[in-house]
């Protein structure tokens, strides 16, 4: 048994960190959390975060980045809306949540062979060569990068969608998806 | 009536049986759907989470496009519809990033208006067509379906633009216009998980499985969604869930695949086939029945 | 610059420093210089304090030794010491309209630097009031007698209470109130908080209290219907809608409602929340003030289809049944009106996540009030709908309030009300009861002591906005109950707690015609939609209207000794209206200049008092001075520029600008 000490100095907050997220679209609104829990209570995966929405408000708003872009709750929103919709105070958690995804990305904060920013970079690399997705190509880019022993698992449901005719074999693409080229100009944001 | 069609990556791939039966339903109902040249994916929830600029531009470019055709444009897919319908939304409210993404489609030789009308199948052909027009092309009532109506979020979240937020309606007066049972059904709009069963179905899957085990517990026989995520998480994982929970067995079908067979239309122009779980139990005990 | 009637024009000029506020930003003294060569001006001075005792001093003195006829003084807003000024000229001997406010204060010190420009400014508004108050010309104050009669409009605790109060002080009260009997929300409560009084115990003794003062006219389900006048008199109709009954024959013996050809009631009881039912004839409640009956035309057979055996008739003695009663409108004549309108509870049904409406054994607040009252719908046994007692009940805080999406405000007797049906449903029941909050409001005399006490009693307070009330069930225990899903914010994680009744603690709203009241009455909503008070701490039962008085709910939501405190604070203001017997009037009225009017009636739609009407033999437009308030419109719009403004002529304004300018 360890005894571990969990205090907070004030050294640690980045007062800039509250401001700069506020900053972006949708997440203006981040200063009139009255924490009343009512995203936690009614997002469907917030039991399996290590900070409830409604703490990671609170750590953002205090400025604990380091916690706050270290944390699985981020990764796990599935972006449902559902504690947006409910707010009392209107806020836009599920934005603030992707602007906080940016920002982990942009810091490269988060676990190593973590599938949910792999799956996002993948994406991201997908669209930008061919202009769409390829849903099993996407998934074993996947896998391959986070957990090769889960792909083995999803032996079953390849076959399944081979039989039911919903494995594509040929990628899907643009015909020209280098129309795309002046989107991606100006780097990321 | 004439929409432009706008699949997204799903449909083509893992939901072509949404594609399926959608095209087959409208051609039945007299809407004229032509699909939107040489479109690119709107970014689903994936790409906000590394560019915003980017993701509203990949979005915006499906909407300029759009836009230089007369009609609305019809977005099967949940997500591609909310992604769409907030780009439109977030460039005009934040002008901003409205000029950036003004001006990188311009760079591209595309105007952007935000003008174009972002319709959902479900919308259009309950709201459109209407409930009266639908019952006139039904031959074969699904007598003895009992459906549990399943949204999902993203058509009425955040955007409730054609349905009650909390308590959407339309399917299920749908599917009693289609001569079927529809079961009383708390969990019409939870999440799924979305891309969670896939990347980490610790999260996932249980969020997935308890829509399925309520469903069955409400006495449906067959769960009916709008979305091919959805369709997909439902229907793929029902092994995995019965080992891990409780044994949960259910076809999963398409809102427009349940219309389509109350018009007659055979299984395969629906692309029922393609269903994990198969619905031909059901099919058969319908003909029974009939 | 001539005096219109004798004399030269002869002005003082005074610059107040207000300490530094003005002197630290403008050079006083300079513009002091400055105004001394201004024609007219014969003595300009300069003063740390000119609302000071000495300061006015320094006017009347002035006005004495050199004969002044015209006073300026250059300090902070007219809004705070115009009055203070006025008063000095008066007692001075000169008229207090002929002295002109410069506001260099607000309009100029407080929103400048220190500096040249801000002292130029000074001096430009200087000289625009010193050529302006030349043309002003001497007016006199009018006033109007105060007619002794109040209205008090609202039969609830606050409208009992103020009307009691004027009453036993010897006015006329004529007490409006809309439902069928007096007593207000109050009457449905059981206990009150924090000391746990029967409601019916404190509130039905001054319920008798009204119905026997001989100065009280209290009539009920009667509501306004016009409101014409002004202050001290107002004329107002008021429709009386039938019952009938023959009020002063009913004895409220019930024999009526036995007898009824409807063997049990079939029509919802308001009074009940839903959860009984009534028969068409009725008695709103046991203790109703006037211990009356009356007839609902909606569901008694008689009164919709002509065709009953009316053994109500038969059984009355007093013969106190009419079924050809008809409305009445009456005009009564008051000096002073106070508001007391109340409030609505918000509708659970707005928001659908907590399953009011849906599921059985989703409750409002008030319902749960009335189920726990001895002499409701259930006798005072808490019950769920299948009769049966529950094990475990979620009361949910701050339904509809702190919510941008419904209401915005905290309706502030919510905790407390929660907490009191936490411990009456403990006390009622076995069941293990739980309150969920976003905070504790507890502010009053005794609250947080009985915030403790609820603590002691064991029920559990979880500090979590409620997400949803959900009849799925996740694991076997939850299987045929309510499942609240809350984050437990202290403890630190989201639970899910099964319960068998859910209540939900209401909010409170303006009513759902207060709109329509506040046009009738002329005064002012806020953006909320509560009755606007003049000042939000200085005359919080005052409205920007003369002689109409707001307390209670309808001004905000408060508890019951907030409430009658300012049930008490209208009445005092009414009776000091009354007691003073005249009000003055500001003389800055518009009038019409008769002669030149055609007639057009382009100003009467236009004015905001409803101060103008037409003389339909001469066919002219006339102002009411007493309505006026000096805004101006009609002046501006008249198009054959026959209306004229006391205080702000053509002249007079024209002056200024030109001045102003250089």
């Amino acid at each position: 048994m360890t005894i571990q000490q969990t205090i907070k100095y004030d050294a640690e907050r980045d007062r800039n960190f509250p401001k700069e997220i506020m900053a972006r679209h949708g997440c203006e609104k981040l200063y009139g959390c009255i924490q009343c829990g009512t995203c936690s209570a009614t997002c469907p995966v917030s039991t399996y975060m290590d900070h409830t929405p409604r703490q990671l408000m609170a750590l953002t708003r205090a400025g604990f980045k380091k916690e706050v872009l270290s944390s699985l709750t981020i990764w796990l929103c599935a972006s449902c809306y559902a504690c947006t919709v409910d707010c009392p105070k209107e806020i836009k958690i599920t934005d603030i949540m992707y602007a906080l995804k940016r920002r982990a990305i942009e810091e490269g904060v988060y676990p190593k062979r973590f599938p949910i920013p792999i799956l996002a970079r993948e994406f991201f690399k997908m669209v930008k060569n061919r202009g769409r997705i390829t849903e099993n190509e996407l998934a074993v880019r996947m896998f391959l990068q986070s957990n090769w022993f889960a792909m083995m698992k999803t032996w079953r449901l390849g076959l399944n969608l081979m039989r039911t005719g919903r494995f594509s074999i040929k990628p899907e693409s643009m015909e020209k998806p280098e129309k795309l080229a002046s989107l991606f100009q100006g780097g990321s944001r | 009536m004439k929409f432009t069609y706008f699949p997204g990556c799903s449909l083509k791939g893992s939901g072509r049986a949404y594609e399926e039966s959608l095209l087959a339903v409208c051609k039945q109902l007299g809407v004229e759907l032509e699909e939107l040249d040489d479109w690119n994916c709107c970014g689903a929830t994936a790409y906000m989470a590394v560019s915003e600029r980017q993701a509203f531009g990949l979005a915006a470019r499906n909407l300029a496009l759009a836009e230089q055709q007369p009609h609305e444009l019809i977005a099967p897919c949940s997500a591609c519809y909310m992604v769409l319908k907030k780009t439109q939304k977030y460039l005009v409210e934040y002008p901003q990033i409205g000029q950036e993404v003004h001006d990188a489609l311009s760079r591209g030789g595309l105007k952007y208006a935000g003008t174009a009308g972002v319709r959902h199948p479900l919308d259009v052909l309950v709201n459109d067509i209407g409930l009266d027009a639908i019952k006139k092309q039904v031959k074969m009532p699904l007598k003895g379906f009992k459906v549990a109506p399943y949204y999902g979020c993203q058509i009425v979240r955040p955007y409730a633009d054609f349905d009650d937020q909390h308590n959407p309606v339309l399917m299920d007066k749908l599917f009693k216009a289609l001569g079927a049972e529809v079961v009383k059904y708390p969990l019409k709009t939870r999440c799924c998980g979305g891309s969670l069963t896939g990347t980490l179905p610790e999260a996932g899957l249980g969020l997935s499985f308890h829509i399925l085990r309520e469903a069955q517990r409400r006495g449906a026989n067959v769960l009916a969604t709008v979305c091919p995520l959805c369709q997909f998480n439902l229907d793929a994982y029902q092994r995995d869930m019965s080992n891990k929970f409780e044994p949960v067995h259910m076809p999963i079908v398409y809102f427009t695949q349940l219309m389509g067979l109350a018009f007659g239309m055979d299984a395969k122009t629906l692309g029922l086939q393609r269903g994990i779980i198969s619905i031909e139990p059901l099919l058969k005990k319908q003909e029974v029945a009939a | 610059m001539k005096e219109q009637s004798n004399g030269d024009i002869r002005i003082g000029f005074y610059i107040c420093h207000c300490g530094t506020n003005i002197a630290g930003v403008i050079n006083v003294k300079a513009v002091a210089d400055y105004a001394a060569k201004l024609p007219g001006v014969v003595v300009s001075r300069d003063y740390k304090y000119m609302c000071s005792d000495p300061g006015q001093a320094l006017i009347q003195q002035d006005i004495k030794d050199h004969k002044l006829n015209r006073v300026v003084v250059a300090s902070c807003s007219p809004l705070l010491h115009e009055h203070t000024f006025r008063n000095a000229l008066e007692g001075g001997g000169l008229n207090p309209f002929c002295l002109q406010m410069v506001n260099i204060r607000e309009h100029d010190a407080w929103v400048h630097e220190p500096g040249e420009p801000a002292t130029e400014k000074a001096r430009a508004l200087v000289r625009a009031a010193i050529k302006r108050v030349a043309l002003q010309k001497p007016l006199e104050k009018k006033e109007t007698k105060i007619n002794r009669d109040v209205l008090v409009v609202g039969g609830g605790i606050a409208g009992i209470h103020a009307s009691l109060t004027l009453a036993n002080g010897g006015m006329t009260v004529y007490l409006v109130e809309r439902e069928a009997t007096i007593g207000g929300h109050m009457a449905k409560f059981d206990k009150t908080f924090p000391t746990l009084d029967c409601a019916a115990c404190i509130l039905t003794p001054k319920m008798s209290a009204v119905g026997e003062n001989k100065n009280i006219k209290l009539w009920t389900y009667s509501e306004i219907v016009k409101v014409e006048g002004f202050v001290g008199n107002y004329k107002v109709t008021v429709k009386r809608k039938p019952r009938y009954i023959i009020e002063d024959l009913c004895v409220g013996c019930m024999k009526c409602v036995e007898a009824c050809v409807y063997k049990e009631g079939r029509t919802e009881d308001d009074f009940n929340e839903g959860l009984s039912k009534r028969k068409p004839v009725y008695m709103p409640f046991p203790q109703a003030t006037p211990p009356v009956v009356l007839f609902d035309p909606e569901a008694c057979i008689q009164l919709k289809t002509g065709k009953c055996k009316k053994t109500c008739v038969e059984v009355c003695d007093r013969k106190a049944i009419r079924f050809d009663q008809k409305e009445e409108l009456v005009e009564i004549n008051v000096g002073t009106i106070i508001l007391a309108t109340g409030f609505q509870t918000f509708d659970g049904k707005r928001l659908p996540q907590y399953g009011y409406g849906v599921h059985p054994n989703v409750f409002s607040a008030m319902q749960v009030e009335r189920m726990v009252n001895a002499s409701g719908p259930t006798e005072g046994h808490i019950k769920l709908k299948d009769g049966s007692q529950p094990k475990a009940v979620g009361i949910i805080h701050c339904v509809g309030s702190r919510d941008n999406r419904t209401n915005r405000w905290c309706s502030r007797v919510c905790c407390m009300y929660s907490m009191k049906l936490a411990h009456l449903i403990k006390q009622h029941t076995d069941a293990e009861v739980f309150n969920f909050y976003i905070d504790i409001r507890a502010p009053g005399k005794g609250y947080e002591e009985f915030y403790e006490r609820l603590q002691e009693e064991g029920v559990h307070f979880i500090r979590g906005r409620v997400a949803e009330v959900t009849d799925w069930a996740a694991r076997k225990e939850e299987e045929g109950r309510l499942v609240i899903r809350v984050e437990d914010t202290l403890a630190g994680f989201v639970r899910r707690i099964p319960v068998d009744m859910v209540v939900l603690a209401n909010g409170l709203e303006p009513q759902a015609d207060s709109q329509d009241v506040r046009r009738m009455f002329n005064i002012s909503c806020s953006t909320e939609g509560w009755f606007l008070e003049r000042h939000p701490k200085l005359a919080p039962v005052n409205t920007f209207t003369d002689g109409i008085f707001i307390a209670g709910c309808c001004q905000g939501p408060k508890d019951i000794p907030d409430t009658v405190a300012q049930a008490g604070a209208a009445a005092a203001e009414a009776y000091a209206l009354i007691n003073a017997g005249v009000i003055e009037l500001e003389p800055n009225t518009s009038y019409v200049v008769a002669d030149d009017c055609s007639g057009c009636k382009t100003c009467i739609p236009l004015c905001p008092y409803t101060a103008i009407s037409r003389d339909e033999v001469k066919k002219k437009a006339i102002i009411n001075e007493a309505l006026c308030k000096g805004c101006g419109v009609c002046v501006a719009a008249c198009p054959s520029g026959s209306i004229y403004q006391n205080l702000f002529s053509d002249e007079e304004i024209f002056s200024e600008i030109e001045a102003v300018i250089g």
